[in-house]
């Protein structure tokens, strides 16, 4: 995966001299506050209507298996589960590298996604695959710890291998206005994402935009986040009752493109939660072509955060080349 | 736009309609010929093919309509308000069963992509039939006195821009009210009218109640110059509005006119940014741009001007442009070559004026009528294209510096039919709404229609309330 900044069209010296300008934004809570409440408001009736207005492209035929094979090619498949075990993550890993086995024309997935003490298990089952291993760390889902502990958390996960390390915020810091100790956090993490040898993991900041409540907030979360470093930014955990929606992802894809247009930098963005079918994730491959363009239609820019969706994407990829649909037991259960 | 995303397309089948090679008139409750025996050939505007033959109708058809529905009255007004609702609500249910029929004539006929015909046009049709339907009964409850009585035959002259759903906003609050209606479409959209008449057939609606008289505007003269005639309602240019007015001075004929716009479009510095630009591409792109209430000039404040035109053209270069069957299609083809070379006049005008010009790369087709999405920056009050109705996919940036200027802006000119407000703050808001004299004013929000709204315009836009309670009054003797 290439590093954010390698890849968009300011050059580095250009991106990293507005990127200090912006840093007066957050050189204090006032100054933050006034930044982040500055930002064009949201209208939730309009931005609803356009997200929807977004889901009745018609994708079918060529542009359909094209945009399959893109999205089985964003997966970050994933379990995170009290009862994972060594051999449930052995077995994601091997359906990540090739999703249908009776199809080895069908991409791999993006990444698998697992808690940190997984990742060493994750690592090793896919040596040489190229997939990224992504570790949920920070006192995941809830985010609920001090921040040494939090920290740790992260280290050990990076140590042990993780390519990508899905963070979350501090819900309660933000909704309470304390944004500068949200971005201070966020900051923490992204230095202890760095590895002895001058590289450092992809970090993902997770907003839970369910428990956020308004489309204002998610909009300027969207900034915190990006302003403190984050290389994606991903709507929620999964283990909420309201995870993502196409609104919230159309806003947060405002948010990275106005966000590169200000500051120079790309960031990706990762739906997640809630994703199950085909149909949901064509709609929001759409909308990331007519919000953000073919600049983000890459796993490297647009993940799904999914466990089921890629058993649908492999069915109805079988449904395109047989015509005929098959059934569950013609993928793989894990 | 090119991309390595590339909707493949996305046809609507156009067996769904069932196309004669010609049609006659709809006159009390039968298809006829025309006393004129001259036909008229309707094309599909995106591809030039003739769909069908249409009867020219002439004064002697007119005649025959008028007789029939004045037959009709007796019968039709005497029924009890809950029958006329009976056969209204069959009317709205039958446009639901056909919706998909008519939404692919209403694109073949017109050239409007079918996104909006399937998703905004066919909805509201069924819409203000159930609308009206409902009232039908409750005449008496409406502010108009206890018992109010129907004017009697009413001739309706509709456009060619939403072909069946003007017809809509004709038809049904005249039924409602006990009216017998002779309606003449427009010449280069007959058809769905024409299909009309077989629904009104299907749900059995007595005979002459319903008259459809085709042709172009020497039979809408005929129409609104009959004596037998007891109001006329016109939706279409104003300079045509102008001339019926003059036909109707004098006589008792009740009279609504719904005519051109030129709309202010008003972007304040603290507006919903992203929502706004999407209202601006629905505010004047939407049906090509062929819409009387159209947001045909943006006035955006100085400080948020480059912010908001970027992002603008940034969204115009992803509308689609092309066949309108195509469910991918943003935007359709221009009604007639007529159209077409007016719009192309005023737009060359806003040049040779000095205004500059913009328009995103894209293909139009070879054959039928295109204009791609335009933008106008630099325009000034003095400039044509930001005085006339364009009726095109046409738009005319200004700018302002205060709420006072925006609302003078907004203001100078002939017309006053819409007008939009972009804020955040709801004080901006009511106080700019209570000083733009404009009949429909939308705020963070653009081209939104309801049955139950009323809508109409001041100056030369025309008098008059359609849709709503209000749009009752002009279909009865209060």
């Amino acid at each position: 995966m290439p590093t954010a900044i390698s890849e968009v069209p300011a050059s580095g010296n250009e991106a990293a001299g507005r990127l200090a300008s912006m840093a007066d934004v957050t050189a204090s809570d006032g100054a933050l506050r006034r930044f982040l409440h500055g930002l064009p408001g949201v209208d939730a009736v309009g931005l609803q209507a356009r997200a929807a207005a977004l889901g009745t492209r018609s994708i079918k035929t060529t542009a359909k298996a094209y945009a399959i094979d893109l999205a089985i090619s964003m997966i970050d498949l994933t379990t995170l589960e009290g009862a994972d075990t060594p051999g449930k993550v052995r077995a994601l890993c091997a359906k990540g590298i090739h999703p249908d086995p009776t199809d080895r024309s069908v991409p791999k997935v993006a990444a698998i996604c697992v808690y940190p003490d997984m990742v060493a298990t994750a690592k090793e089952a896919l040596a040489g695959s190229g997939i990224h291993v992504a570790s949920v760390a920070t006192a995941f889902p809830a985010g609920r710890a001090a921040l040494p502990v939090k920290l740790a958390d992260t280290r050990d996960a990076v140590a042990a291998g993780a390519d990508e390390i899905d963070m979350v915020i501090d819900r309660g810091a933000f909704l309470s206005g304390r944004y500068l100790d949200v971005f201070e956090e966020i900051k923490a993490v992204k230095e202890a994402c760095a590895r002895p040898d001058g590289t450092a993991a992809h970090l993902k900041v997770i907003f839970e935009t369910g428990e956020l409540q308004t489309y204002d907030n998610v909009r300027r979360v969207s900034w915190l986040a990006m302003l403190a470093g984050a290389d994606f930014i991903k709507t929620s955990t999964g283990k909420v009752a309201v995870n993502a929606t196409p609104p919230v992802t159309l806003l947060m894809l405002e948010a990275v493109r106005d966000f590169r247009a200000q500051a120079g930098v790309q960031v990706g963005v990762k739906p997640a939660g809630g994703i199950r079918t085909t149909k949901d994730a064509l709609k929001y491959l759409v909308m990331v072509n007519e919000t953000v363009g073919e600049d983000w239609l890459s796993a490297d820019w647009f993940r799904f955060g999914a466990s089921s969706l890629l058993n649908d994407l492999l069915m109805q990829r079988q449904k395109l080349s047989t015509g005929r649909y098959s059934g569950p037991d013609y993928v793989t259960v894990d | 736009m090119s991309s390595a995303f590339d909707y493949a397309p996305a046809p609507e089948s156009r067996a769904v309609v069932d196309l004669a090679p010609a049609y006659g008139l709809f006159i009390d409750g039968e298809f006829t010929e025309g006393t004129g025996g001259d036909l008229r050939k309707t094309v599909s505007p995106a591809t030039e093919e003739v769909l069908a033959e249409y009867t020219q109708g002439t004064a002697d058809d007119v005649d025959r309509a008028v007789k029939a529905a004045r037959t009709a009255f007796g019968k039709w007004s005497a029924l009890p308000g809950a029958e006329r609702a009976k056969y209204l609500f069959r009317i709205a249910r039958i446009i639901q069963e056909r919706s998909r029929e008519l939404a692919v004539l209403e694109t073949l006929d017109n050239g409007k992509p079918i996104r909006e015909s399937r998703d905004a046009d066919l909805p509201l049709v069924a819409a203000h039939f159930f609308y009206y339907a409902g009232w039908a009964d409750k005449l008496g409850h409406a502010g108009f006195g206890p018992d109010p009585r129907p004017l009697g035959v009413a001739g309706q002259v509709i456009p060619w821009n939403f072909p069946l759903l003007m017809l809509a906003w004709k038809v049904a609050p005249a039924l409602a009210c006990g009216n017998t209606v002779v309606l003449k479409p427009a010449e280069t959209t007959p058809l769905s009218a024409l299909f009309f008449a077989d629904i009104c057939r299907q749900a059995g609606l007595p005979k002459g109640v319903v008259n459809i008289v085709t042709g172009d505007g020497s039979t809408g003269a005929a129409l609104v110059a009959h004596p037998g005639i007891d109001k006329v309602a016109f939706t279409g240019s104003t300079e045509v509005g102008k001339a019926i007015a003059r036909t109707v001075a004098g006589t008792d004929k009740r009279l609504t006119l719904e005519l051109g716009g030129k709309a202010a479009n008003i972007v304040f510095d603290d507006a919903p940014l992203d929502q706004a630009v999407e209202g601006i591409v629905n505010g004047i792109f939407f049906n090509q741009g062929h819409v009387c209430c159209a947001g045909s000039r943006l006035l955006v404040q100085e400080s948020v001007q480059d912010e908001l035109l970027d992002a603008l053209k940034r969204r115009m270069a992803t509308l689609r442009v092309g066949d309108p069957l195509d469910k991918n299609t943003d935007i359709g083809a221009i009604n007639s070559a007529e159209q077409l070379a007016r719009i192309t006049e005023l737009a060359d005008a806003g040049e040779a004026e000095g205004a500059e010009r913009w328009s995103p790369a894209c293909e139009l087709p070879g054959s039928g009528y295109w204009f791609a999405p335009t933008l106008f920056t630099g325009v000034t009050q003095a400039h044509r294209i930001a005085r006339e109705e364009v009726f095109g996919p046409v738009l005319s940036v200004l700018t302002f510096r205060t709420p006072e200027e925006a609302v003078e802006k907004a203001n100078n000119t002939p017309y006053g039919l819409s007008a939009g407000i972009w804020t955040e703050k709801g004080s901006r808001m009511l106080w700019m709404a209570s000083k733009l004299r404009a009949g429909v004013i939308w705020s963070n929000t653009f081209n939104k229609f309801d049955p139950a709204s009323p809508f109409g315009g001041y100056k030369e836009s025309g008098f008059g309330r359609e849709g709503g309670r209000h749009g009752l009054e002009a279909y009865l003797n209060v």
